[in-house]
């Protein structure tokens, strides 16, 4: 019946698939949820699970059941000729209708729980989707970023999304679900973090050759910390000196203030605002880490980096770069 | 016949027409497969170099749009025109002519798509177009041109052949065949039709506005000037979601035939099984909206339509109990048709089950433009559509062919494409879990996808050599000397009471249809004995034309023109005109005059032939 | 074979024509839906220039709408006119009908012309861009009608219109009557109700 190697591999998939259940760990996982939000959808998420798998065994059981059962064998009989039965169609069109309403209620019910107005006390945040990063501002508190957004563990953050260009979408998977960027449209997603630590994201809506280089990093902290953070990224950068005043030469000289907004420097804003630039932990929208090497390796030429980036190649010796690298590292 | 090459070019035969269509969708089903194998490639390992972003994002949008419109639906066409009239006992469709037509620009139109290919400007936006991406000012070359007047190719294909089989369903049944004697196969075609008919003209309606912005200046779908890109959404999902719906209606319609011939019982509730059908049918339409549960539309709208998702898995699993049903206290024969059609029930039934999760908007939150969808979708309409078009292709190759598959290669076709499958698709489960976004040419590694990523890659290939498996089995088939019998499985419809395969003119006599099942009834002698009529000595067919590959022609000349110069689209415009009228006035001068005799008693089929030519005009 | 300009009668009592151009039309009442519900949409949300109130003149369209009517009337004369096999009225009644088709055109055509100069374009604003397009399109299917009809004509004024013909001129009616029903929805949802 089932020719011997493909028995053979049936079995050692079916035992690998099962034993894959155990080990969902990840940065980007979604079964283990870090907010209220990310729980409230993880449960539920179980909850239609377990139907699913319910109804998967029994009725899989069935039909391999029924097969094995009826399968032409010497001497069986002619069957007989069944047309239907009401009951059996009564009864099987009304288990799954329970089954929905099973479903559909606490659906709702959540439905409306994580769509509900944000809290006044949420702290705001204005995320504004470009090709290929991520716009933050923070209106309370005056503070302007990219790519990289803080928040207090305990407290209600409510995010505001717009695009600045095409669709995107905001995922931060072990923080709950997403919520798309649309043009004309100002969409929210509201959480509130409950596990300090750092969360990657993605964009979720294709937008173009780079989609898949539009990442981000949210980093939960206690409040002390978040506190400290806001300070910093309030305060303009500290004057440069030595080789970073020379790379704040070569940024004034080189053109990129017509792009970049750097506090008391340039107020460029097709870019992102590079200001604090020195103290964010990843590069380019989450493709890069924030090491030397890895932001000369940018400067030199990002379009090789990340495809179609609207930074051009500017041609820079490899001193300029070095310097570069100098001051932008300075602006904590 | 008319012979050759002309032959094929001028006919109007459906079953040819189903040839044609099976063939080339075939062929377009290797080259989705094999943009496919480049994405998997490309994803196997993280940061991968297989391909350039530019290049993965070609590859995913053409591997759906050809998968959708010049795969699955084709492959299903080819079944819908050879089977279909034979199983309704007619000779032809309504409008022969017509569905040559469709045809012509179907090929014409999935030429023209993959012509962007050469031009190096391949559609680039995903299969579902988002707007406002699509618009010049993002996406500035020809590739979403290609796409947008592809499409309209193609869906003006398929709603001409809806027109069709609307007809011929309704109006070319023989004598006797009541609706509720129909097979569920000719069912689930109609239902199939309808929706094509009223879901297509919206997406028209979608493209036309995108054509509009992209050529004229509108701004349908420009934010900055007040339009609404959620606009495009809404128009692509309620033409999308019905899409699905004809995608999978006609595998279903397969597997119902399949089940109880090789259970050698009639299927299990017959009238549930069709109204569930045209309850799917129905509710499609007011579903659309859970493929924007994550645009916010806020929590009502997310609701009804979560609700309405959810509702409609109820006729679907009772679709799978009825089956099932079937199977029950039946002699089962397992065959490779058999095979396929219990591999769909097993992996739709988990596709609609992962259907189920995405019909929670919450859950979705999550899962919306994931891996999970990628999981669920390819479940649906892999081990869904393609595992019923595969069960179709073992069912019916030998009427269409005259030749029998080997069932030995068969098995080994169907375990290696199930094996296959799951190992590509399984993990993508775990992949969406794990937080991997859809549509990405590459990925970071230390996010714990690098390993499902390459198991997923492996699966692949088991998958492709599963397909390898089934040509060569064709292969060898079509080579082999040995004549398939008329009803090589004890079928119950009237496709297996003529020859393998069927004469041009499918039936000698026009059969009278009293049961449902009418084969297995006239075999076991429970319908009523009447006295054969003699056959009549000459059965006269609609005659070849060559007005449809002419109109065809014109349109994509037209076409074509849209992209290079307004002149030939001028000069297509003209070909159409000119066909069309010469097609409206094909049949009015050619009449009169005498037929010549057939020399001897058996019927011929002659296909119009006057005495003025002996081809067409 | 029956010839093919005979009527085909099928299971449903319907011939095949007959039956095909319902669900023609059932396939056109999505795509004229669709364009309207585009319409309705962006009502009231262009950005800037011309609104409707400001451009559309409804007494001039009242008229072209009355000629479109009349049209529909001349075409229930001409089928008549082909069923009882009254070679004359055919021939009155199928020029008529398309000529009225051409005079609703030939309003449009100045209309538009009218609206261009008057500063709505296409690309200034939505309900240019909607209106044109719904317009347009509707426009379209009338002038493909006039020539479809005007294709009869010529086969009535060469004597080649029997009575037997009568389905194809009841098939084409049904086209026109439909493109004239999508007008009376557009006028009232674009020039009536604003």
């Amino acid at each position: 019946m089932i020719p011997g190697p493909a028995r053979v591999i049936l079995l050692l998939t079916s035992a690998a698939l099962l034993l894959a259940g155990c080990g969902l760990d990840s940065p980007m996982t979604t079964v283990e949820p870090k907010s209220d939000l990310g729980r409230a959808i993880h449960e539920l998420f179980m909850n239609i699970s377990g139907w699913a798998l319910l109804i998967f065994v029994v009725v899989e059981a069935l039909l391999i059941g029924v097969v094995f059962a009826f399968r032409d064998r010497p001497g069986r009989e002619e069957p007989r000729a069944t047309h239907g039965h009401l009951g059996l169609e009564i009864a099987w069109t009304l288990v799954p209708v329970i089954i929905v309403i099973a479903i559909a209620v606490p659906t709702i019910a959540t439905i409306f729980k994580t769509n509900a107005r944000p809290p006044r006390e949420a702290l705001a945040i204005e995320v504004t989707g470009h090709q290929w990063w991520w716009e933050v501002r923070y209106p309370e508190l005056g503070i302007v970023t990219a790519n990289e957004i803080h928040l207090p563990v305990g407290r209600a953050v409510s995010l505001s999304l717009k695009t600045a260009d095409v669709l995107h979408s905001f995922w931060v998977p072990q923080l709950g679900g997403k919520r798309d960027l649309i043009g004309g449209k100002l969409n929210n997603l509201t959480f509130t973090a409950d596990v300090p630590g750092e969360y990657p994201g993605q964009c979720a809506e294709f937008c173009g050759v780079s989609h898949a280089n539009m990442r981000l990093l949210v980093v939960a902290q206690s409040t002390a910390d978040f506190e400290a953070w806001a300070g910093r990224l309030k305060a303009p950068p500290a004057p440069p000196s030595g080789e970073a005043a020379k790379g704040h030469q070569a940024f004034l000289a080189g053109g990129c203030v017509a792009c970049h907004t750097i506090q008391g420097v340039a107020a460029g804003v097709l870019g992102p605002d590079l200001t604090h630039i020195g103290g964010r932990k990843t590069l380019a929208a989450g493709i890069l880490k924030n090491t030397p090497d890895d932001l000369a390796r940018w400067l030199k030429d990002p379009p090789a980096t990340k495809p179609g980036a609207l930074m051009p190649k500017l041609g820079l010796t490899d001193d300029q770069v070095a310097a570069l690298v100098a001051y932008l590292r300075s602006l904590k | 016949m008319t012979r050759g090459v002309w032959g094929w070019i001028t006919t109007v035969d459906h079953k040819r027409i189903g040839i044609l269509y099976g063939v080339t969708a075939f062929v377009f089903l290797l080259v989705g497969g094999f943009e496919a194998a480049l994405i998997r490639l490309q994803l196997a390992r993280p940061d991968g170099a297989v391909v350039s972003a530019g290049t993965y994002n070609e590859l995913f949008t053409m591997h759906g749009t050809t998968m959708v419109f010049l795969a699955v639906m084709p492959l299903n066409a080819a079944f819908f025109n050879y089977i279909v009239p034979l199983m309704l006992g007619a000779r032809d469709v309504a409008f022969p002519r017509l569905n040559a037509l469709s045809y012509w620009i179907f090929l014409f139109g999935s030429l023209f798509l993959n012509a962007s290919f050469f031009v190096n400007a391949a559609p680039n936006a995903g299969w579902f177009g988002y707007a406002n991406l699509t618009a010049k000012q993002f996406s500035p070359g020809a590739n979403i041109d290609f796409w947008v007047i592809s499409l309209q190719l193609l869906g003006v294909s398929s709603l001409i052949a809806g027109f069709n089989f609307i007809v011929t369903i309704l109006n070319m049944r023989a004598p006797g065949m009541t609706f509720m004697r129909m097979p569920v196969f000719v069912w689930m075609t109609l239902v199939t039709q309808f929706l094509i008919v009223l879901a297509f003209p919206v997406i028209t309606v979608g493209l036309i506005l995108l054509l509009f912005d992209r050529f004229f200046g509108t701004n349908f779908y420009n934010p900055g000037a007040g339009g609404n890109p959620l606009l495009w959404q809404h128009l692509f999902w309620l033409f999308g979601h019905p899409e699905v719906y004809i995608l999978i209606l006609p595998a279903m319609g397969i597997v119902s035939e399949v089940l109880p011939t090789f259970a050698r019982k009639p299927l299990f509730g017959y009238p549930v099984v069709v109204y569930s059908g045209m309850l799917i049918g129905l509710f499609g339409f007011g579903v659309w909206s859970h493929h924007m549960f994550t645009v916010g539309l806020g929590a009502v709208v997310d609701s009804a339509f979560a609700v309405g998702t959810m509702l409609i898995g109820i006729p679907t699993g009772v679709k799978i109990f009825n089956w099932i049903a079937t199977l029950w206290g039946g002699r089962i024969r397992l065959t490779t048709a058999l095979w396929f059609a219990l591999g769909f029930i097993a992996m739709f039934l988990m596709g609609g089950l992962s259907g189920i999760m995405h019909a929670s908007p919450p859950v979705d939150m999550q899962q919306q433009d994931s891996y999970f969808v990628v999981a669920h979708l390819h479940y649906v309409l892999v081990g869904g559509s393609l595992f019923g078009i595969f069960a179709g292709l073992y069912y019916w190759w030998p009427k269409m062919t005259g030749r029998m598959l080997s069932e030995r290669a068969g098995r080994w076709n169907f375990w290696l494409m199930f094996v296959g499958f799951n190992v590509t698709f399984f993990p993508m489960h775990f992949l969406g879990l794990l937080g991997m976004p859809r549509r990405i040419y590459t990925y970071a590694g230390g996010l714990g996808w690098d390993l499902w990523n390459l198991v997923s890659t492996v699966g692949v290939f088991i998958l492709a050599l599963g397909i390898l498996v089934f040509i060569g089995n064709a292969v060898a088939s079509l080579r082999s000397a040995a004549p398939a019998p008329a009803d090589p499985w004890d079928g119950r419809t009237l496709e297996w009471a003529v020859s393998s395969p069927p004469p041009e003119y499918n039936f000698r006599n026009i059969p009278t249809v009293h049961h449902r099942d009418e084969l297995w009834a006239l075999k076991a002698g429970r319908a009523p004995v009447e006295a054969a009529p003699p056959p009549p000595r000459e059965i006269h067919l609609p005659p070849p034309s060559f007005y449809p590959i002419v109109v065809a022609a014109g349109v994509v000349l037209a076409a074509t023109g849209a992209l290079t110069h307004l002149a030939l689209v001028v000069a297509g415009a003209l070909v159409v005109v000119f066909g069309a009228y010469r097609w409206a006035f094909e049949y009015r001068s050619s009449l009169g005059g005498g037929l010549r005799p057939p020399s001897d008693a058996s019927p011929r089929g002659l296909r119009g032939q006057s005495p003025r030519s002996s081809g067409p005009r | 074979m029956t010839t093919p300009h005979e009527a085909v009668i099928g299971s449903t009592g319907l011939d095949h024509r007959k039956m095909g151009v319902w669900a023609f039309l059932g396939s056109e009442c999505m795509f004229f839906g669709s364009l309207i519900a585009t319409y309705l949409v962006y009502k009231g949300r262009s950005l800037s220039g011309p609104t409707p109130h400001e451009i559309l003149n409804i007494p001039l369209t009242s008229i072209s709408t009355f000629v479109l009517l009349m049209s529909s009337l001349l075409m229930v004369l001409a089928l008549a006119a082909v069923q009882r096999g009254d070679a004359l009225g055919a021939r009155l009644w199928l020029f008529g009908t398309p000529f009225f088709g051409m005079i609703f055109l030939g309003f449009q055509v100045y209309e538009f012309a009218t609206f261009v100069r008057e500063g709505l374009t296409l690309q200034v604003n939505l309900f240019g861009a909607s209106f044109f397009v719904l317009t347009g399109f509707h426009g379209a299917h009338v002038s493909v009608g006039v020539v479809w009809l005007l294709t009869l004509w010529t086969l009535a004024l060469r004597n080649r219109l029997t009575r037997a013909d009568a389905l194809i001129v009841e098939i084409a009616g049904l086209y026109w009557h439909f493109v004239d029903i999508v007008w009376i929805v557009i006028f009232t949802l674009v020039y009536l109700i604003q």
